[in-house]
């Protein structure tokens, strides 16, 4: 072929890899095993079952493995989008809306990256993160709830304000791997159950983390007495008032929480899927949340199916490039903001707002004169 | 209702201030001696932080403020490519006194002519692009060759005889280096396959690493990728295969993975440009500079590479560092294109206009252009 000279001895190796005798091939083998070695526990299956690399056809896509493997990769990819979703709700059902979650989980990245850096440890990492994302919510809760202000105003301005504070604050630390991050954890026994063990047994701590919060969520929201109160301040907050809950400083905690959430979404990215801080590394997954929101009907189960619906639009399309599939890759990526304008054309109309189960209250200041 | 207002007020002062914050501005610290500094401007399309093209670019504007110790350099990050914008960004470096002013995205090309239109005295030069004017040149560099040579890497290395290659958007210089790429992989090894997918985004580290991870699951076990985060190397990483990175060298973030990566080092082509630019010898050009001119390298190639691979690699990057082979020498033929038609014919390269509006995929290539 080309550059003939000087590379007799690359078709020496080309054709001495058929042969396992090789001295270059041994070599490599012995690399190879020494590399894995260090890697054992995230041993890929795919080296296993290698696929072949002619076109496949639709029988051979919708296998029970790969459907399999793109429902591993929607958690996975997904948990991200589901914390700041969870964070969104509960802010929501307690009446505010905060469209600040892409700049909270910028921030959160941020800050969880850096903290993992300075501390050396993960964990340390995600309560920084955690902390950082209810002080960004703070100053909406002050904003919107303490001073009554417009609540999307102030929400687009604290996601331009999350964006630039976290380029600024974290110059120094783009490029540098964190010392340690949420790796992927096999549950004994749990994650031997087929089909349902590797999609949900064989992930990381933070998404174990995400599943248990979604179920605690469900039952907080629903069958709780704070609940009830949560969801009141979001529908009457003249009947809570009422009955004596005090409105605005409950209001105020929902928001600082979900943005302890969001602020937590951000590091699932910065040291879960993506370690270390890159600018901009949400790259728009926040306002995702936020439309899962109202596709999840307020409602933490249906948020959870939402998040990996997302996630498994986006691994399930790479999978059908890769099987040759002609997909447009535009055409899913349209698809769950699709979904999510068809929940708001609907929502529109008040009975399919009140049967989807919007917050009566949502986006309106609660103001105490307004009372009779 | 004052309270009221004033909550307005404070909401309305807080967007003012995170705008500000979010679209910054840097002049870089002087310590310029006696005279009048020579003042070059940077204008990016995204942050210094984004470890990717912009990152590589202020490396360059770092390594020519060193160089000289008279010049003061500026730049504007983030600026949109809409004309409106770009060109109010450039024109305000003119109208501060800047003398040789960057602008580093396709995008800023009829903003930059348009500019330059009304500061003869200013010289600009134009990354990307193809339009020049007296005072507006423009620069490139031949990625594809340090392509190339990682591509003869990944075949080296591959078991599977399957790679994966993540690629951003269907343009010309995104087929070229996936088919420079390939033909390196399949130069080393006729066997092996590059697969490709797109993800149509520079710029999205999940969904980046999620085109890494089906082409992995897919049997590939080296990831190339034309993209500007590394995600598709952690995905690499995290299953304990290899990768080659893009940009800048990607391996501290994914330290068992990285086998090398393509990089741009645009240092040595800005200090070359503002010599001649100060001492008045600089000439309008299009400058498409290859690795013997040094404004594309390879990072050294991992440690876990064996010694004849690496040996081998290190002798070939030698020979087109010296200007033995080039993207000419690559793109000779016969070169066949998917269906295995011959595209190229024996002992014929390809040139400038035919590389630079490159639009099929070469034998090897698995995957389609979407028209």
């Amino acid at each position: 072929m080309l550059c003939i000279a000087g590379l007799k001895n690359w078709s020496g190796a080309s054709a001495n890899r058929a042969t396992e005798a090789s001295p270059l091939r041994s070599d490599k083998q012995a690399s190879r095993s020494a590399h894995d070695s260090r890697l054992t526990t995230h041993d890929s299956p795919c080296r296993l079952s290698v696929l072949p690399s002619r076109r496949l056809d639709m029988t051979d896509i919708l296998t029970p493995a790969f459907l399999i493997s793109v429902l591993a990769a929607a958690v996975a990819a997904g948990t991200a989008i589901l914390f700041a979703c969870l964070g969104e709700l509960i802010t929501e059902r307690a009446g505010v809306l905060n469209l600040g979650i892409e700049g909270i989980m910028l921030v959160g990245a941020l800050s969880g990256a850096g903290a993992c850096i300075w501390s050396g440890s993960a964990w340390v990492g995600a309560v920084v993160a955690l902390a950082a994302g209810a002080s960004m919510a703070a100053v909406h809760a002050l904003l919107c709830v303490g001073l009554r202000a417009n609540q999307v105003v102030s929400g687009l301005a604290l996601t331009i304000f999350g964006a630039g504070l976290s380029a600024f604050l974290g110059r120094d630390i783009v490029g540098v791997p964190p010392p340690s991050a949420f790796r992927r954890i096999d549950i004994p026994v749990l994650a031997e159950i087929p089909v349902l063990g590797r999609i949900l047994f064989q992930q990381s701590a933070l998404v174990y983390i995400s599943i248990a919060l979604v179920v605690f969520l469900w039952w907080y929201i629903y069958r709780t007495r704070a609940g009830l109160r949560l969801r009141a301040i979001g529908e009457r907050p003249e009947a809570a008032d009422a009955m004596g809950i005090d409105v605005a400083r409950l209001r105020a905690l929902y928001v600082i929480a979900g943005g302890a959430l969001a602020g937590l979404g951000g590091a699932a990215i910065s040291l879960g899927t993506n370690p270390g801080w890159t600018e901009g590394m949400t790259a728009g997954r926040g306002w995702i949340a936020v439309a899962l929101v109202i596709f999840a009907a307020w409602n933490p189960a249906r948020a959870a199916v939402g998040a990996y619906l997302f996630g498994g639009v986006e691994a399930g399309q790479f999978r059908l490039q890769t099987a040759g599939v002609d997909i447009s890759p535009f055409f899913l990526n349209m698809l769950p903001y699709l979904f999510t304008i068809l929940v708001l054309v609907l929502s529109t109309r008040e009975a399919t707002r009140r049967l989807l189960g919007a917050p009566a209250a949502l986006g309106r200041a609660y103001v105490r004169e307004d009372r009779g | 209702m004052l309270r009221r207002n004033l909550g307005v007020v404070l909401s309305v002062l807080f967007l003012i201030g995170g705008l500000a914050t979010s679209f910054t501005s840097v002049t870089a610290q002087e310590a310029t001696p006696a005279g009048e500094p020579f003042k070059v401007g940077f204008v990016y399309v995204s942050s210094v932080g984004d470890l990717g093209w912009t990152y590589a670019h202020d490396q360059g504007r770092i390594a020519l403020e060193e160089a000289f110790p008279n010049i003061e350099t500026g730049y504007q990050e983030n600026v949109p490519e809409n004309p409106a914008d770009a060109e109010r960004v450039i024109r305000q470096f003119a109208q501060d006194g800047y003398d040789l002013i960057f602008t580093t995205s396709f995008g800023y090309m009829d903003p930059t002519i348009n500019v330059a239109a009304d500061f003869p005295d200013t010289t600009f030069i134009h990354i990307s692009g193809f339009k020049t004017a007296e005072n507006v040149g423009t620069g490139f560099g031949k990625i594809e060759e340090p392509r190339f040579v990682s591509g003869q890497l990944a075949g080296a290395m591959t078991e599977t005889n399957q790679i994966g290659y993540v690629a951003a958007f269907p343009i010309p210089e995104v087929i070229r280096g996936i088919n420079a790429f390939t033909l390196g992989v399949r130069e080393v090894n006729p066997e092996a396959t590059v697969r490709v997918v797109w993800t149509n985004t520079w710029f999205n580290p999940q969904q980046e690493r999620a085109a890494a991870e089906a082409l992995l699951d897919s049997g590939a076990d080296v990831i190339a990728q034309h993209q500007d985060t590394p995600g598709p190397q952690q995905a690499a990483e995290d299953r304990g295969v290899y990768g080659i990175g893009y940009n800048a060298d990607m391996s501290p973030l994914a330290p068992n993975a990285v086998l090398t990566s393509a990089i741009w080092n645009w240092g040595p082509y800005y200090i070359d440009i503002a010599e001649r630019v100060m001492n008045g010898t600089w000439e309008s050009e299009q400058y498409w500079g290859g690795w013997q001119d040094g404004v594309v390298d390879m990072a050294p190639v991992a440690d876990f590479v064996p010694e004849e691979i690496r040996t081998a690699i290190e002798e070939e990057v030698a020979r087109f560092k010296s200007g033995e082979e080039n993207i000419y020498t690559i793109f000779t033929g016969p070169i066949a294109d998917q269906t295995g038609t011959v595209r190229v014919p024996e002992g014929q390269a390809m040139t400038d206009e035919e590389l630079l509006s490159m639009d099929w995929f070469v034998e090897g290539v698995e995957g389609e252009i979407p028209s």
